[in-house]
């Protein structure tokens, strides 16, 4: 399968995680969508990793490691924002990030 | 005897140390006695001076005492000139200064302890400035006096320094001075650039050897006007004149030393000693001779209608300053330091006897309170009597002979001028003899408690008027015209002074047929005067009629003061608080605090964009990303 | 080595101070003023005797091709000796008064002293740098701790507005650096650099902002009356006695010899700001009513004199400039005393309130009136050797420029009169009359002023001697 498809596809995720994280005020569906910006960029650094390690360069596959990395910190950002998330709502019963903004003050 | 010259000026600065340090530990006899006995020594060393100098063919010597300032090729030592013209001027100085310095141990005895010693420091300080100056060997040296004397002056003008308008006229006359000053400090810095000396013997040996180049003549000319421009200030000219009459806040003995017999001739002193330089600027010369003519008949003008006794005095002094002036600027340098030798006798001995009827009067100086003083004060009455007609010119006394020389070179000069000085002469001899006669003879005005009080002066102030009546009655015989038929002495004793000059100088003499109608002429004219003025005022009664017209100008003294007030005073206050509160405040300063200001507003612009909203921080960085990506793509 | 030691000495006594308590800063401050006045004049009679031996040079930050490098020659010699006359001056006035938190005041004082000593003797662009900022940090917390009602904002405008000449300068020497063939920051590389004219242009202003905001001249002037104005008055002598002296040094230790051709081409308009300055300083001091103010302002009138003598560069304004750098400053510290003196007995500083001070405390009076005398350059004080001098040589320059400058000699009499007039004169009010007269250490601290006063009025010559070397020098590359 030609790298393009990958691409488009890394885009499409991308972009649907940007616009969440944008437009949307549920904590916990903006954390996905973070999630998916990640994910995005992983499918792309496997890709990229597949494509050079099949035009012949050995060391290609090495792109892979941060792929583990990226998935092993968005593990542990998960487990720390998820369980700010619940705090949160034990204390205001929302998750909605618009009345966060209190923290500024 | 010449190498010790250093003495003459160093004495009174040990007297002014003396009394200085010590006003809280001296008596007022021990301060008197310091404080006039320094300048006693200082005159005998003076004469002792003098008879060496008079020696025919005494060429000048300078006495160097050490380096003032070497700063590559200008060398300017502390050294001093002793040659004809201040071997004559230390002892003007010396004498005139020490008669006055015995006169004050009286005048001044109502004085505190501390004031009596202040007084004594700050007058032996002035005579050791002054002496500087006569003595100096070149021009800053000259200048350090110039302005040391100016100190003295505004010093001892406001003596009483509580009275606040005694400070201000102090102040005045030492901003006056200070204008002059600048000019005075230019002229020797344009010496400085031209001959890169200030010695008198190298300026004027360059000036004379220049002097047959016209090339030069301009810058000669700058030179000699700006040297006369701190004439100006020091002595009392045009526009220069107005401080000296206010000076006469201070106590009368220091106007008859200050303010009429020493300092304000120094301009003199300098026009003459720098002659070669006036002779080789004609049109200079001109200025200097018009300036003076024109400050003599306005200040004698002035002095016609003034009540103050010491006022008519002042403006009297600055009319004879007129015509000095007048004599230097018609070429006749040996004829205006003659007057300021007479002058210098018979105005000490006026301001002194004027000292001596308001010591009498209790502080009144207006002449309308006084009148009829002849009887209780005969000596004081006599002297003054001869002070005014000396400075008349009454045919026989010093102020004749000096003046009449004037007048006659002024004749050769220019007719027009002639008239016009003979015209300023003759207001000298009303003026002087309406204060005479309003003074003098007549009934007495003042209260009952004054004329109770009335007395004739101690000693000490009735014996320098003695001495001084004398010296303005021979002072002139050292100056006889040479159509009595003998030399003119003083003449020939300044000839080497001159000498540089002469050769610039055409020499044509009058006639001693016109000499004789001349002295006649001025002789008859004076005395009608004389006797206008006794018709007049002998039996003079306070009218207390307010003047009109022409008399009212002269009263309010033509309304300079108030014209210098609104064209230069006001102006440079309106100035100075136009840079205060527009251009530094509102300008240059908000400027300065714009910028800060500036800063801050633009943070505080900057910082709303930190707004905390996480979205927004990702929507600028979406943002940011795309534009990246449209540059990376475009370029 | 003197040299290291006259650094050396404030700095380490400096540091030692902030330890100390009760009256141990005000002993330690005074020793160590005592002990540098004692070293400068060893360094001025081996100066005499031997000039170059007081170069002193080691590996400083060899990867920068910076070195230690301080050297004193008669310029150096003479404003150290400047230096350790304030500083004792100051601490011998203030001897009888106690500061808040005593240690850090005399700490940061003695500090400063290094500072102004490092900046005169560097012979090292950065090090000169380094020693400016030493110099002005201290005296930006001393103002910022024991000043005036308003010192908040004033000494931030102070510390902002020196401190942006400072960067400049900074971004000035480092171009220099780049320029150097053996990229070294020394003074002896600098001098020789011959860059071109455009670059000396640009770079001149650079420099000169810096120098110029420092003395200061208009138009860079605004915020010096009130700092002085603010200050505790031992640093406003400081300040204005040997700081400002930083900026005329620089001009004349780097700047001339660095970029002379940037320094020809804009002489012109330097010295017409400088006179401007002159004017409309003394102007401004003629309607003040606050008596530090009043100074601050005739200080500014008479920088703009020396700023303007150094431009018209020749031998007589050269000499005139740096002899006038020390009188200038013993002179205005005279001055600051006296208002130190006057303000401490009453607590007022306006004009209007003082008055008759001449009839309660006599002594005063007499030596505030001598002080005044030589800040107007009376003959046979020393202001008038350093006035007459750079007068004559900014007519030789230029005789119309000279002749508006010259105008200041008589404003300078005005305002001085007035304030004479004002402060001594006239009849004692209620306040006033309480005035009492001079105490030892303070009549001790006057005396010596006005016996540097009149010595060097009268005998100006060691003085002109000890500076000559530096004026030959300059004249020379120039």
């Amino acid at each position: 399968m030609p790298v393009q498809y990958y691409i488009f596809l890394s885009i499409a995720l991308f972009c649907i995680g940007i616009m969440g994280v944008l437009m949307r005020r549920n904590a916990i569906i903006i954390f996905m969508c973070i999630e998916l910006l990640l994910n995005a960029v992983n499918l792309l650094l496997v890709a990229f990793s597949k494509m050079w390690a099949d035009a012949g360069r050995i060391d290609a596959a090495a792109a892979q490691i941060f792929v583990f990395f990226i998935m092993v910190v968005a593990a542990a950002e998960v487990a720390v924002g998820l369980a700010i998330i619940v705090m949160v709502y034990r204390n205001t019963h929302s998750v909605d990030i618009n009345i966060l903004n209190r923290l500024k003050n | 005897m010449i190498n010790l010259v250093w003495l003459v000026p160093v004495l009174p600065l040990l007297g002014f140390l003396i009394n200085g340090l010590g006003r809280r530990y001296l008596s007022k006899s021990q301060v008197g006695v310091v404080g006039s006995g320094v300048i006693l020594a200082a005159f005998v060393i003076s004469v002792m001076i003098f008879l060496e100098v008079r020696q025919p063919g005494f060429s000048g010597q300078v006495v160097t005492l050490f380096d003032f300032i070497n700063v590559g090729r200008l060398q300017i030592p502390f050294a001093f000139q002793v040659d004809q013209l201040s071997a004559l001027f230390l002892l003007i100085i010396t004498g005139v200064g020490s008669l006055i310095h015995i006169y004050s141990t009286s005048y001044m005895h109502d004085e505190s302890n501390e004031g009596f010693a202040r007084y004594f420091a700050y007058l032996n300080l002035f005579v050791f400035s002054m002496l500087l100056l006569v003595l100096g060997a070149n021009y800053v040296l000259m200048f350090i006096g110039w302005e040391g004397v100016g100190l003295c002056s505004y010093l001892l003008i406001g003596f009483w320094f509580k009275n606040a308008s005694y400070n201000k006229a102090a102040k005045k006359a030492f901003v006056m001075n200070r204008i002059g000053d600048l000019g005075f400090l230019l002229g020797i810095f344009g010496m400085i650039a031209m001959f890169s000396s200030v010695t008198f013997s190298e300026v004027f040996s360059k000036t004379a050897a220049l002097g047959a180049h016209s090339n030069y003549s301009s810058q000669i000319a700058i030179i000699a006007m700006l040297l006369f421009i701190g004439a100006m200030g020091k002595s009392a000219q045009i526009p220069l004149y107005t401080w000296l009459p206010d000076a006469m806040a201070g106590p009368t003995p220091v106007s008859a030393l200050i303010h009429a017999a020493t300092m304000v001739t120094a301009g003199i002193y300098m026009v003459a000693r720098s002659n070669v330089l006036y002779t080789l600027a004609p049109q200079i010369q001109t200025v200097v001779a018009v300036i003076g003519l024109a400050t003599a008949l306005l200040a004698a003008s002035i002095a016609l209608v003034q009540n103050d006794i010491k006022k008519v005095l002042a403006y009297s002094t600055v009319s004879q300053l007129g015509y000095m002036f007048l004599a230097l600027g018609v070429g006749a340098y040996t004829a205006a330091v003659f007057h300021v030798m007479t002058h210098a006798f018979f105005k000490a001995l006026l301001f002194l006897g004027s000292g001596s009827v308001i010591h009498a009067m209790g502080g009144e100086q207006d002449i309308r309170k006084m009148g009829g003083l002849k009887k209780f004060m005969p000596t004081t009455n006599w002297t003054f009597l001869v002070g005014c007609l000396a400075i008349a010119g009454i045919p026989g006394l010093s102020g004749f002979f000096s003046k009449d020389e004037i007048l006659a070179h002024t004749f050769e000069h220019n007719k027009i001028m002639y008239v016009l000085a003979l015209a300023g002469a003759l207001m000298t001899a009303f003026y002087m003899f309406r204060l005479y006669y309003i003074t003098f003879t007549g009934s007495f005005r003042g209260t009952h408690e004054q004329e109770h009080h009335l007395h004739e002066s101690p000693v000490a102030i009735t014996l320098p008027l003695v001495i001084l009546a004398i010296l303005s009655i021979v002072g002139g015989y050292i100056g006889l015209p040479e159509v009595f038929g003998v030399k003119h002495w003083l003449a020939e004793y300044l000839s080497p002074i001159f000498a540089p000059s002469a050769p610039f100088i055409e020499a044509h003499h009058l006639e001693h047929s016109m000499e004789w109608l001349l002295m006649g002429l001025s002789s008859v004219l004076v005395i009608i005067f004389i006797f206008i003025a006794r018709s007049k005022y002998v039996k003079y009664a306070d009218t207390g009629r307010e003047n009109t017209g022409l008399a009212k100008v002269l009263e309010n003294k033509w309304y300079v003061d108030e014209l210098y007030d609104a064209v230069i005073v006001k102006p440079l206050g309106m100035l100075s608080r136009f840079f205060q509160d527009a251009l530094e405040k509102a300008g240059i300063d908000r400027l300065v605090n714009g910028v800060g200001r500036s800063i801050t507003w633009g943070s505080q612009q900057a910082r709303r964009l930190q707004n905390g909203q996480v979205g927004f921080y990702v929507f600028a960085m979406v943002i940011g990303i795309i534009v990246l990506f449209v540059i990376g793509l475009l370029l | 080595m003197l040299t290291v030691l006259l650094i050396l000495i404030p700095l380490v006594t400096g540091l030692l101070t902030f330890g100390l308590k009760g009256s141990g800063p005000k002993v330690l401050g005074l020793i160590s003023s005592l002990a540098s006045l004692a070293v400068v004049l060893g360094a001025l009679f081996q100066f005499r005797a031997a000039p170059d031996t007081l170069h002193f040079a080691v590996n400083w930050i060899p990867q920068l091709g910076s070195q230690f490098n301080v050297g004193l020659d008669g310029m150096g010699v003479m404003l150290c000796l400047l230096t350790a006359i304030a500083f004792l001056l100051v601490f011998i006035t203030i001897f009888n008064r106690t500061y808040e938190n005593q240690s850090s005041f005399y700490g940061l004082m003695l500090l400063s002293q290094a500072g102004l000593v490092g900046v005169f003797t560097a012979y090292d662009a950065l090090l000169f740098y380094v020693f400016w900022e030493l110099a002005l940090i201290p005296v930006y917390f001393l103002c910022s701790m024991w000043g005036g009602e308003k010192r908040v904002p004033v000494t931030f405008k102070f510390f902002v507005y020196t401190f942006a000449g400072s960067l400049l300068m900074l971004v000035g020497i480092i171009y220099l650096y780049l320029q150097s063939p053996d990229k070294s920051f020394s003074y002896a590389t600098f001098t020789s650099l011959n860059l071109p004219v455009k670059e000396q242009s640009w770079l001149f202003w650079l420099l000169f902002v810096a120098f110029a905001i420092k003395m200061p001249i208009f138009p860079f002037h605004t915020w010096q009356p009130d700092t002085y104005e603010q200050s505790p008055t031992p640093v406003t002598m400081i300040l204005s006695g040997v700081m400002v002296k930083m900026g005329l040094f620089g001009v004349i230790r780097w700047l001339l010899p660095v970029l002379p051709q940037g320094a020809f081409m804009w002489a012109d308009v330097v010295m017409v700001l400088s006179v401007i300055g002159i004017i409309y300083a003394s102007c401004i001091a003629i309607v003040q009513t606050d008596f530090k103010r009043l100074i601050a302002y005739s200080s500014i009138a008479h920088i703009g004199l020396m700023c303007a003598a150094i431009f018209a560069n020749n031998e007589q304004s050269l000499q005139g400039i740096q002899v006038q750098m020390f009188n200038h400053g013993i002179n205005i510290i005279g001055l600051w005393i006296v208002v130190e003196i006057i303000q401490s007995r009453l607590n007022v500083k306006n004009l209007d309130e003082l008055g008759g001070i001449a009839q309660v405390a006599p002594r005063l009076s007499i030596f505030l009136v001598i002080i005044s005398l030589a800040n107007i350059a009376l003959p046979l004080t020393n202001g008038f050797v350093g006035e007459f001098l750079m007068f004559s040589g900014l007519f030789q320059y230029n005789m119309w420029l000279m002749g508006v400058a010259g105008l200041g000699i008589i404003l300078a009499a005005v305002y001085t009169l007035n304030m004479l007039q004002k402060v001594i004169f006239g009849e004692s009010n209620a306040l006033t009359a309480t005035t009492t007269d001079l105490q030892n250490s303070e009549l001790l601290a006057l005396s010596l002023i006005v016996g540097v006063i009149l010595v060097l009025g009268v005998y100006p010559k060691p003085m002109l001697d000890l500076v000559s070397s530096t004026t030959e020098l300059v004249n020379k590359v120039f």
